[in-house]
C-alpha cells in the first residue's frame, strides 16, 4: 500500500537501502537523490517515501538521528546499520538474480 | 542475529509505546521539514506562495493517510487494541453486574476449592523435606509390612554394613516429662541416632549438634538440641542457654544446640521440642521400665524409623538389592527372632506408605472431585457466556452488518472471559489462602501437638492462576460457534427470537452436563455421612460413655520395677473410692486412643520351631487389671474373666477375643482351657473369651487380641485407668486429681474422657466427610445456579408467546410445561446419568471413604431426593414468574 503501482515489488526497499549505503541522509534529500540517479523512470511520490522509510527502521535495518542539515534545521537522517547492510546484499542478489532471468526471457522472445 | 535485531527495534517500540507524543511530534517534524523543502522547491520555480503550497501537498500524497500509515508500521496497534478490548469489555461487565458478581463468585468458589485441596496436597505430600537434598533421602521400609520400625542393633548392622546410604540416622518420637527450671511439664522430642543431624546434612542454628563420635556405649552422651521454636517460646531466644542443664524424666541433660528455625523433624506433621541421643535412650524411654536392654535386644523393635541419604549415584534398585543381602544374613544370624527380613524404601515424611499410602489416594480423589466442581463451574460459565451471547446476537448482527470482522467480535467475548477468569481466580485464590493460612494452625487432635505445614507457596498460587485461565478459555470457548453462524441479514430482519427454540443447544448439552457432575459430587457426600454414621455406630468391643480416662505417668514419676505394681494397685484401690465411680480398670494401652498396637507373635501349642514364619497369628498384646473388661464395658463371652490371683505364682492365662479363638482353635467353645506358646516359648492357657473390638483404627478389618494380667511378667511401661462412672459426671476430674495428689503429688497425669479421647480414631472419617460435604454442597450449589439460570433464561425468552398462550386460555399448568419442562428434562437426564457415573466412581469413593458404596439405596434415595428438592427450588422463581404473566402487559410491551 506504500509503494506506487509503477515500482516492482520489494524494489524501493533496495533503492532506499542502497542510497543510504552511501551516505546517511534525510528524508528530502533521500527523495532529490532517487529522483537525480534514475531519472524521472521510477517514480516514488514524497509522502509514499516515508512509511517506507519507518518500516525499514522498523525491521532494525535503518536507524535514525535527528541532526542539522546543510540549511541549519534540524532533519531527521537515517543511516544502515550491520543489518540493514546485510540485507541489501540479499536483495540486490536477488534482485540481480530476477533482473538477469527476465532479461534472458525477453531477448529469448525477441530472438 | 535476532538479538541484533532486538538491539535496534526493541528502544523503537518502547519509545513508541511509553513516548507516544514525542514519537508523534518527531514523525510531524520530519514530515514538515520535507513540505518545507518542497514549498522551496516550487517557490524557486516561481510559482506564487500559495500555489507552491498546493502542489507541495499534492505531491505529498495524502499527508494525513501517510502519517497513520507511518503509525501503523510502529507495531504497537496490537497492544493498543487489547486496551481497548479490555476497557469495552469492563465497561460491558460493569453494565451487568448480575451476571458478573454471579460469574465471577461462580468461579471463584471452583478455584478456592481447588487451590485448598491442592494445597494440601502440595504441603504434605508434594513438598520436600526441609533437609538439604531432599530428592535422595530415603527411609527404610519392610517389605511385607508398611512399617518402619527396627530393633536398635539391627539398625546398627545396617547402618554399617550398607553400601549405598551417605550414613543412616535413626529416630524414635518420645513423650517425656521435661524439667527446663520450672517444673517438670509434659513434653515431644525425638529420640536420634548419633549421626542424625550429619546424616541429614544440618547445620545449628545455635551451639553444636552431637555426633556419631560421641557416642561410647549406653547413657554416655547426655546432650539435648532443642528445636528453634521450643527454643523460641521456652528460652524467649536466649542464646545463654547453651551448656544449661535440663531434666527429662529427672536425668540430667546438657543444653548443646538450636536446630535451624524450619526444621521441624523428619515427620511432616510433627514438631519435636528436642533430639536426645538413642544411646540415652534408656533414661528417656520406657526400656529400664519394662526390664529389657534396649540397646542390645533384637526382639524389641522400638526404632520408629531408619533413614539416610543415597550415595550419589547409587540407584533405590541397587540400595533395596544391597539391604536385602544384609536382611538375609540376619535371618541366618538370628532365626529366633528374625523371620523374611526384606526391604523397601519410601518416603520418611510421612512416615513411608503407611500414612503416605492413603493421605496420597486420599488427597488425589479429593483433587478429582474438585476437578469436577471447576468442570461443572465451567459449564456453568459456559452456559451463562452461551445465553449472554445469545440475549447479544442483535447487537453482534449490528457489529458484523456496520463491517466488524467475527475475529474482531470473538475477541471481546474471551476477554470478558479472560476479566472473568481473572477476577474469579483472584478472589478464589485470596480465599483459599486465607483458608489454608487457617488450616495451618489447626489442632486437630487435643493434647498433642502438630503441625498441619499446608500454607501456601508459589506452587499454590501458580495453580490457582492456570486452571482459572485454562477454565476462563473453556468457557470462553462455547459461545464462538454461535457467533461464527450468526447471520446478521435473518436477525436484524426478525429479531433475536428466531434462533435455537427446538434444537438441542450447546447449552442443554453443558446443563447436562454440569448436573451429572453435581449430581456424582452429592453421591459422594451422602455416601460420606453415611459411612460417618455408620462409623459411629460400629462396634468398638467396648461402651467409651461415661468414662473417664486416667494417665498416670508412673515412668515420669520415678517408680521402677515392683514399685509399679504395687502403686497400679493402690491407684485402682483410690480411684475406687471416688465419689460416682462404679470399676476401675487399668490396661497399658487403651484400644483406639492411639493407633499403636502392641503386636507380638503367638503359636500353637503344637509348635516346635518358634521362628516369626511358624506364628500362628499376630495379635495385638493387651495388659489388664482384673476388673478391667467390666470398667470398659467388654462383654466376656465364654470361660472367666481375669482376678488378682492370676499373678507371677500362678500359670500364665489369658483371655482372647473371638477373632483371636477363631484363627487358633477354630472356635469360642474350643478355645477355652487350651494353650498357646508366646515366641520366648511361654506356655499361656486361654481361660475366657471377650467379643471382638476395634483396636488401632476404626477401619480395620476383625483383629486377634489377647488380654494378659499385669501382674504376669515386667511391669507395664505405661498405666491408664478407666474409670466408669454411674453417670454422665463433668464435675469429677477435680475429685479424680485429688485422688491421684494424695497419692503421689509429683506424678504427672492426664484426665480424659474417652468419648473425647475417639477424636483421633474418628478424625479421617470427620475429615472425609467434612471435605466430601463441602464439595457436595459447592456442586448442589453450582448445579442449582446452573438451573436456575437455565430456566429463568428460558421463561424471559418465551414471556411472548407464554403471554399470547395465556390470552389464548392456556391452562397453568401447561404454561408451567412450556416454560419449565426443558429445564426440568435436562435435570432429570443430568441427575440420571449423574447417579449411574456415582455408582461408577465407588473405586475413588471407597479410597476416601469407610466401606464407602453409592450403591446403598438409602444413598441413591438420597441423592434423588436432593436433585429433586434442589430442580424445585431453582424452578420455583421463573416458575412464579411465568404464572404471574398479565398476558396484557405484555403484548402491548412489545
Amino acid at each position: 500500500m506504500s509503494r506506487p503501482s509503477d515500482l516492482v515489488q520489494g524494489t524501493l526497499d533496495l533503492l532506499l537501502l542502497k542510497i543510504l549505503a552511501l551516505q546517511p541522509l534525510n528524508g528530502w534529500a533521500i527523495s532529490q537523490r532517487l529522483r537525480q540517479v534514475s531519472g524521472d523512470v521510477l517514480q516514488v511520490s514524497d509522502g509514499s517515501l516515508y512509511p517506507a522509510l519507518h518500516k525499514l527502521e522498523q525491521e532494525g535495518w535503518i536507524t535514525a538521528e535527528w541532526k542539522t542539515s546543510e540549511n541549519n534545521r534540524r532533519a531527521k537522517y537515517y543511516s544502515l546499520t550491520r543489518l540493514g547492510r546485510a540485507q541489501l546484499e540479499k536483495e540486490a542478489a536477488s534482485w540481480t538474480r530476477l533482473s538477469d532471468a527476465i532479461t534472458r526471457v525477453v531477448r529469448l522472445e525477441e530472438a | 542475529m535476532r538479538i541484533e535485531h532486538w538491539f535496534y527495534t526493541l528502544p523503537l517500540r518502547l519509545r513508541s509505546l511509553f513516548r507516544r507524543r514525542q514519537v508523534d511530534q518527531d514523525l510531524e517534524d520530519e514530515l514538515q521539514y520535507h513540505l518545507e523543502m518542497k514549498i522551496e522547491e516550487y517557490l524557486a520555480k516561481g510559482l506564487t506562495p500559495k500555489q507552491s503550497r498546493q502542489a507541495a501537498l499534492k505531491a505529498m500524497d495524502g499527508l494525513t493517510q501517510k502519517k497513520e500509515e507511518c503509525r501503523d508500521l510502529r507495531g504497537i496497534n496490537a497492544i493498543e487494541n487489547t486496551f481497548r478490548d479490555l476497557r469495552f469489555s469492563v465497561r460491558l461487565l460493569a453494565k451487568s453486574p448480575g451476571f458478573t458478581v454471579v460469574a465471577v463468585l461462580t468461579l471463584a468458589l471452583a478455584i478456592c476449592a481447588n487451590a485448598v485441596v491442592f494445597g494440601v496436597l502440595n504441603g504434605m505430600v508434594l513438598r520436600p523435606l526441609n533437609v538439604p537434598r531432599p530428592e535422595s533421602l530415603y527411609g527404610i521400609e519392610h517389605g511385607n509390612e508398611y512399617s518402619m520400625t527396627e530393633s536398635y542393633p539391627d539398625y546398627v548392622d545396617l547402618r554399617d554394613r550398607n553400601r549405598s546410604f551417605d550414613s543412616l540416622a535413626a529416630f524414635c518420637p518420645t513423650q517425656v516429662g521435661l524439667d527446663t527450671g520450672n517444673g517438670s511439664a509434659r513434653s515431644y522430642g525425638d529420640v536420634v541416632s548419633g549421626n542424625y543431624f550429619d546424616a541429614l546434612g544440618l547445620q545449628p542454628y545455635l551451639g553444636r549438634f552431637f555426633h556419631a563420635s560421641d557416642e561410647h556405649g549406653a547413657n554416655s552422651v547426655p546432650y539435648l538440641v532443642l528445636s528453634y521454636s521450643f527454643w523460641h517460646d521456652h528460652f524467649s531466644d536466649d542464646r545463654g542457654v547453651l551448656g544449661r542443664v535440663v531434666r527429662i524424666n529427672k536425668h540430667p541433660f546438657t543444653v548443646v544446640g538450636v536446630t535451624p528455625p524450619d526444621f521441624h523433624g523428619i515427620l511432616i506433621f510433627g514438631s519435636p521440642d528436642f533430639y536426645v541421643p538413642l544411646v540415652d535412650g534408656d533414661e528417656v524411654q520406657w526400656g529400664s521400665l519394662m526390664g529389657s536392654d534396649l540397646l542390645h535386644d533384637r526382639g524389641n523393635q522400638w526404632v520408629f524409623m531408619t533413614l539416610g541419604h543415597l550415595k550419589s549415584g547409587v540407584t533405590s534398585e541397587q540400595a533395596v538389592a544391597d539391604l536385602n543381602s544384609i536382611g538375609v544374613d540376619l535371618d541366618k544370624a538370628y532365626p529366633k527372632t528374625h523371620g523374611k527380613t526384606r526391604f523397601r524404601l519410601a518416603r520418611p515424611g510421612l512416615y513411608g506408605d503407611y500414612l503416605g499410602g492413603p493421605a496420597q489416594a486420599f488427597l488425589t480423589g479429593l483433587l478429582l472431585l474438585a476437578g469436577l466442581i471447576l468442570l461443572a463451574a465451567c459449564a456453568n460459565l459456559g452456559s451463562l457466556f452461551a445465553a449472554r451471547t445469545a440475549d447479544r446476537s442483535r447487537e453482534i448482527a449490528l457489529r458484523l452488518a456496520l463491517g466488524s470482522s467475527r475475529h474482531r467480535i470473538l475477541r471481546t467475548l474471551f476477554t470478558e472471559a479472560f476479566l472473568i477468569s481473572l477476577a474469579g481466580g483472584g478472589l478464589g485464590l485470596s480465599a483459599s489462602v486465607a483458608l489454608l493460612r487457617g488450616l495451618s494452625t489447626w489442632q486437630p487432635v487435643p493434647n498433642i501437638p502438630m503441625r498441619v505445614p499446608v500454607s501456601p507457596d508459589g506452587n499454590v498460587y501458580l495453580v490457582a492462576l492456570l486452571l482459572a485461565l485454562v477454565s476462563g478459555l473453556l468457557f470462553g470457548l462455547v459461545p464462538v460457534r454461535q457467533v461464527l453462524r450468526t447471520d446478521p441479514y435473518q436477525i436484524v430482519k426478525a429479531g433475536s427470537n428466531v434462533i435455537g427454540m427446538r434444537r438441542v443447544t450447546v447449552r442443554d448439552l453443558l446443563l447436562v452436563g454440569q448436573v451429572a457432575i453435581c449430581a456424582v459430587l452429592v453421591t459422594s457426600s451422602i455416601v460420606a455421612v453415611r459411612g460417618l454414621v455408620r462409623l459411629l455406630h460400629a462396634k468398638l468391643g467396648f461402651e467409651p460413655r461415661n468414662v473417664m480416662l486416667i494417665d498416670a505417668d508412673l515412668n515420669m514419676a520415678g517408680y521402677r520395677g515392683e514399685a509399679v505394681l504395687a502403686m497400679q494397685k493402690r491407684l485402682i484401690e483410690a480411684l475406687q473410692k471416688v465419689p460416682g465411680a462404679r470399676t476401675v480398670g487399668l490396661i497399658d494401652f487403651v484400644p483406639l486412643l492411639t493407633t499403636y498396637v502392641n503386636v507380638a507373635p503367638v503359636f500353637t501349642d503344637q509348635a516346635a520351631e518358634l521362628k516369626p514364619s511358624n506364628a500362628a497369628a499376630h495379635p495385638a498384646i493387651y495388659r489388664i487389671s482384673p476388673e478391667y473388661f467390666q470398667a470398659a464395658g467388654t462383654a466376656l463371652l465364654l470361660g472367666r474373666t481375669l482376678t488378682w490371683h492370676d499373678d507371677q505364682n500362678a500359670p500364665r492365662v489369658a483371655v482372647v477375643n473371638q477373632e483371636f479363638a477363631r484363627r487358633i482353635f477354630g472356635s469360642v467353645a474350643n478355645a477355652i482351657g487350651r494353650y498357646y506358646k508366646m515366641q520366648d516359648g511361654t506356655r499361656v492357657q486361654v481361660v475366657g473369651a471377650v467379643e471382638d473390638g476395634k483396636y488401632a483404627m476404626l477401619t480395620e478389618d476383625p483383629r486377634p487380641a489377647a488380654f494378659v494380667p499385669i501382674m504376669q511378667g515386667p511391669p507395664t511401661g505405661t498405666t491408664l485407668l478407666i474409670l466408669r462412672l454411674d453417670r454422665n459426671r463433668t464435675e469429677i476430674a477435680s475429685a479424680i486429681r485429688n485422688t491421684l495428689r494424695g497419692l503421689d503429688a509429683g506424678m504427672p497425669a492426664q484426665i480424659q474422657n474417652w468419648n473425647e479421647g475417639l477424636s483421633i480414631a474418628l478424625f479421617p472419617a470427620r475429615l472425609a466427610t467434612v471435605a466430601l460435604g463441602v464439595l457436595g454442597l459447592l456442586g448442589a450449589m453450582l448445579a442449582g445456579t446452573g438451573v436456575f439460570g437455565m430456566a429463568a433464561y428460558s421463561v424471559s425468552r418465551r414471556l411472548k408467546e407464554l403471554g399470547i398462550r395465556l390470552a389464548l386460555g392456556a391452562q397453568r399448568r401447561e404454561i408451567l410445561e412450556a416454560g419449565l419442562g426443558r429445564a426440568l428434562k435436562l435435570l432429570a437426564f443430568g441427575s440420571a446419568a449423574g447417579i449411574v457415573l456415582g455408582m461408577l466412581s465407588a473405586r475413588v469413593l471407597a479410597s476416601i471413604v469407610y466401606q464407602a458404596t453409592p450403591r446403598d439405596p438409602l444413598v441413591s434415595a438420597g441423592v434423588i431426593f436432593a436433585m429433586l428438592l434442589l430442580g424445585l427450588l431453582a424452578t420455583w422463581i421463573p416458575a412464579q414468574r411465568a404464572l404471574s404473566l398479565d398476558p396484557v402487559t405484555l403484548l402491548r410491551e412489545e
